[in-house]
């Protein structure tokens, strides 16, 4: 009986919480699988009708913005690396006993709200705002020079939101490196560039990768720099989305966007899981 | 096979080389300390900005340019009263949040730390997919669903929501300090007579507790900062951030520079006093 119950005990351990995570991530993909093939206005109601034009119709009238948000995902992603990864390096390597206190430093923007910075940011852009109102009276910058509503505002935007989480991953990465191993290939000989080439960087490598995942799928879906930063010539198409379902109630177009955008970062999310590992991410996120 | 190297008298140039090599790597160090700076000062500005124009001596609603000092927006933080309910909403969904997710989530990270079960990977796999799955779907797929079944969006749907994307989060935190449980100290409360359950409340629990609240303190962070899942699931409820995003066309009143001032100065306080403790707490082991 007792030996019964210690079997049973993990099962009964995981079972609220894994029917929570069934019944309120899994169920719902399918929900809108459904809705997708669905047709009707919300006026009328909609009727299951499983025909899949409602994606060739909202692929071809949105594919500019699902183009246009998977190409400033990965420019965004690209700089993050080049942003965060001597960031990481420094800290990993030279922080000493500050580490966390960088750690901590680097975190400090996840204690504002994600809307409350995105629209700071917008104060600091804005024509008439500190930084472009001096340039303009000192005749640095023309009269038609704007940042806000283009799109370097919103990668930017993208890249300073997304920051940490390619910072973090890439930190955990290097501090698990063995300073033995750096020591080994400096006593064969190895000058520091070719350390960091052979040694270092392969093994942050997947720190490198976790850093892409946890970016790149964010920043290539999110709407709020988009709209906060953006302009017309740069929405992204998780604004299409969010304006399909919440404000005109276009419920299949909206579902099937949201289902070929989940598609596209989901597959890729499971070909790295499958890949690589779960993890890295895991690690980061239990820090 | 020795160095050929090694007898050869230490010319001048390699002198020069062996004196000029340490310095080149203190410049680079240098430099990497000034980007991490430049980099940890560009993430502050906004932050700065935000807690600068609560201070704002702003005649009314548009906060933009800077007018005047002021304090006077920290007496009138709670002029709109919309924006105060907004707030309260958040604080408790974030609380029945975190609570809920630190039950469901404690269960599964324990299980998963000290258990062998089948099962454990595809449970493994789906809070990955949780953790790492676009925040836009997650809202989008729970729309739909909530939609199909005809439920009413509010504070009900947008507390489902944030629980199951912070499951995974208490999970994780859990599961990491389970894994580095001594099993040895259970053993020797077993030896001395202890149930399984005594010894669960008596030993266990209170060793992976600060991994219980860290994961709760996590949970709420998620929840009351969630913006885009609670857009696709609050229906005419409006939580804090919802609020803001609601008046970033009307204008962004001096008080929610406040406001989010004093969450940041709490976040930062819990913060600190949670490194100091574990810090401290590492000191004396």
């Amino acid at each position: 009986m007792s030996r019964l119950k210690n079997k049973l005990t993990p099962y009964l351990l995981v079972l609220p919480g894994g029917v929570w995570l069934l019944v309120f991530f899994a169920v719902p993909m399918v929900a809108m699988l459904s809705l997708s093939l669905q047709e009707g206005d919300i006026v009328h109601g909609y009727v299951f009708t499983g025909h899949w034009q409602t994606y060739t119709e909202a692929i071809s009238a949105y594919d500019t913005q699902i183009i246009r948000s998977l190409i400033y995902g990965a420019i965004a992603t690209i700089v993050l690396i080049v942003l965060a990864f001597p960031v990481a390096y420094w800290i990993a390597f030279y922080g000493g006993r500050r580490k966390p206190t960088y750690l901590f430093l680097v975190l400090l923007p996840f204690f504002v709200s994600f809307v409350l910075r995105t629209i700071s940011w917008r104060q600091i852009l804005t024509d008439e705002g500190p930084l472009l109102n001096p340039l303009r009276e000192a005749g640095l910058i023309g009269q038609s020079f704007h940042i806000l509503g283009t799109p370097f505002a919103v990668i930017a935007g993208l890249v300073y939101n997304f920051l940490p989480f390619m910072v973090l991953p890439i930190y955990v990465a290097l501090e698990r490196i063995d300073p033995r191993v750096v020591e080994a290939a400096r006593d064969l000989y190895a000058n520091p560039a070719t350390t960091f080439r052979k040694v270092i960087f392969p093994l942050a490598l997947p720190g490198v990768f976790a850093g892409v995942l946890m970016t790149f799928v964010p920043a290539s879906s999110d709407f709020v720099n988009s709209e906060v930063l953006g302009s017309s010539e740069t929405t992204m198409i998780g604004q299409v989305i969010q304006a399909q379902f919440l404000e005109n109630s276009d419920y299949p177009t909206a579902s099937a966007l949201s289902f070929v955008l989940m598609l596209v970062l989901l597959i890729g999310v499971f070909t790295y899981a499958r890949i690589l590992g779960t993890e890295d991410v895991m690690k980061v996120a239990a820090r | 096979m020795t160095a050929p190297t090694l007898d050869r008298p230490p010319s001048a140039e390699v002198e020069a080389a062996a004196r000029i090599k340490p310095r080149r790597r203190i410049t680079g160090a240098g430099l990497l300390h000034a980007w991490t700076w430049l980099i940890i000062g560009w993430l502050v500005l906004p932050i700065a900005v935000m807690i600068l124009f609560g201070f704002n001596d702003t005649p009314g609603r548009y906060n933009q340019t800077w007018v005047g000092f002021t304090v006077k927006w920290y007496g009138r933080l709670f002029e709109y009263p919309d924006l105060t309910s907004a707030l309260i909403t958040s604080i408790v969904i974030a609380i029945v949040a975190s609570l809920l997710s630190g039950a469901l989530g404690t269960g599964i990270g324990y299980a998963l730390g000290r258990y062998r079960f089948r099962g454990s990977g595809s449970l493994n796999l789906i809070m990955f997919a949780t953790m790492s799955s676009p925040e836009l779907i997650m809202g989008a797929s729970l729309l739909s669903l909530f939609v199909s079944a005809g439920a009413g969006l509010g504070p009900v749907t947008i507390t489902i929501a944030h629980v199951m994307f912070s499951i995974s989060f208490v999970a994780v935190v859990v599961r990491a300090r389970v894994m580095t449980l001594d099993r040895s100290i259970e053993e020797a409360a077993a030896d001395l007579g202890a149930s399984p359950w005594t010894t669960f409340w008596k030993v266990t629990f209170p060793i992976i507790l600060p991994a219980v609240f860290s994961g709760v303190l996590l949970a709420f962070a998620l929840s009351i900062d969630d913006f885009i899942v609670t857009a696709f699931t609050a229906g005419t409820t409006k939580t804090f951030p919802l609020w803001i995003w609601g008046a970033t066309r009307v204008g962004i009143p001096p008080q929610v520079n406040v406001m989010g001032t004093l969450i940041f100065a709490v976040g930062v306080f819990f913060a600190l006093a949670a490194g100091i403790r574990s810090s401290s707490k590492g000191k004396r082991d």
